[in-house]
């Protein structure tokens, strides 16, 4: 067991994790931070994007203790004061979801695009996309809500 | 999903991760993890120790020295793929790290894990092997060719960690790479590297080891143009034949993603 103490959507979080925990299922299960989603849990699909100092990473590919004083940024603390993130309003806009289950994955590493790339054109972003996979989309609209969020910034 | 147990460790330096490695059981070094963690998840890899090396502050840098270009192990993919002095000095280096995985897996991955591990498909040992690199480890200096022994095999010893590799500066480059379609590895990924009077090709994900495609550093030796590989004859002997593509085709796009290389450096 290893003691850790991490910033999890800004508030402080001290907590005792099996050595193997994975980062996905201490937010998930130990948090209970459940919109950050297992989908293939072989580091393919992308739905359990989180921040980790800023930067998006897989979080079922990491374990608990390694996120031991970092700072984790998931789904549920991109939101500020009642109002959506300008991805997420976007996504909302150009109704980039269907099924709904890739989309906590898809706006964290949306939002981690733009900070790379704040005018990032369509080529951009469906490379960028690589590592998120949706299975009811097709991309279309979630390309068009990410062009929509990178034009409004 | 959850691995098999295994103990915890975090040391602070090289010297104090190979100490706790000779103290463990059955040990294996974690850089990014982008590798080790999903083949642990398998079950494929149970170690009894895990020693996180990712945070080693020393083995993470980017340094131009006369006529070379030092990257720590440590240093991230995503580090290279953006670095102003890879960008400077090695263009193509910072190509094909911004070709690795995608981008939350560049976020961790580091050139140190993927040379460590070897994979047949992996870019990074094209680059190495191209550009003349030499590994600085633990406990010595291991010229690229050398290092590079086999299927997910190094010179590496029990215990011994990559430090920094050293990249020969050429005086142009180029890494063309046919992804896999459904993987995105190599498949294969060649890379072409023109020092004075020296032209190295490797070739990735083509066979169960990075290697050296002489024949078509000997045409291109001739004259430096795609064309004149087009009577080259690449080999299908030795490859790998898989779902993906027979040997054969795999020979083919040696060829074809060798034209493209020298195309780009033109």
């Amino acid at each position: 067991m290893a003691l850790i103490s991490l910033e999890v959507n800004g508030m402080p979080v001290r907590a005792e994790v099996e050595d193997r925990t994975l980062l996905v299922h201490f937010l998930r299960e130990h948090l209970r931070l459940t919109g950050t989603h297992v989908g293939c849990d072989t580091s393919q699909c992308g739905a359990c994007v989180v921040h980790v100092n800023g930067e998006a990473v897989k979080s079922c590919t990491m374990f608990a203790v390694q996120a031991d004083g970092e700072s984790i940024l998931t789904i549920e603390g991109l939101s500020q004061d009642g109002k959506l993130h300008p991805v997420q309003a976007a996504f909302q806009e150009h109704h980039a979801l269907q099924c709904g289950f890739c989309t906590p994955g898809m706006i964290m590493t949306a939002v981690d695009i733009l900070a790379r790339h704040p005018h990032a054109d369509e080529a951009t972003i469906r490379s960028e996309l690589e590592g998120n996979f949706c299975r009811c989309t097709g991309y279309l609209n979630i390309i068009k809500a990410i062009r929509a969020a990178a034009e409004a910034a | 999903m959850y691995t098999a147990e295994f103990h915890y460790l975090r040391p602070s330096t090289v010297d104090e991760a190979e100490k706790l490695f000779a103290a463990s059981a059955d040990a294996r070094y974690l850089a990014g993890g982008q590798s080790l963690i999903p083949a642990m998840k398998q079950r494929l890899d149970s170690p009894s120790e895990l020693i996180d090396i990712s945070r080693i502050a020393s083995l993470s840098f980017i340094r131009k020295t006369p006529g070379a270009l030092m990257i720590g192990a440590g240093t991230r993919h995503a580090i290279v793929a953006a670095s102003r002095e890879v960008h400077d000095c090695i263009p193509a280096l910072a190509v094909l790290a911004g070709l690795i995985g995608d981008p939350a897996v560049r976020h961790r991955g580091t050139l140190g894990g993927s040379i460590a591990n070897n994979d047949p498909a992996a870019d990074y040992p094209a680059a190495l092997v191209a550009l003349d690199a030499v590994v600085t480890t633990s406990r010595r200096k291991v010229a690229a060719e050398q290092f590079f022994t086999g299927m997910f095999s190094t010179a590496l010893e029990s215990g011994e960690i990559a430090v920094e590799v050293e990249f020969r500066v050429p005086r142009r480059a180029a890494y063309a790479k046919f992804p896999n379609p459904a993987s995105r590895y190599a498949m294969p990924g060649v890379f072409v590297a023109e020092f004075p009077g020296e032209i190295r090709v490797a070739v990735t994900g083509a066979a169960a080891c990075v290697f050296r495609a002489q024949e078509i550093e000997t045409a291109l030796k001739q004259q430096f143009a795609p064309g004149s590989l087009a009577a080259v004859d690449t080999t299908p002997d030795g490859l790998t034949s898989d779902i993906f593509a027979s040997a054969e085709y795999r020979a083919h796009l040696i060829k074809v993603m060798a034209q493209h290389a020298v195309s780009a450096m033109l």
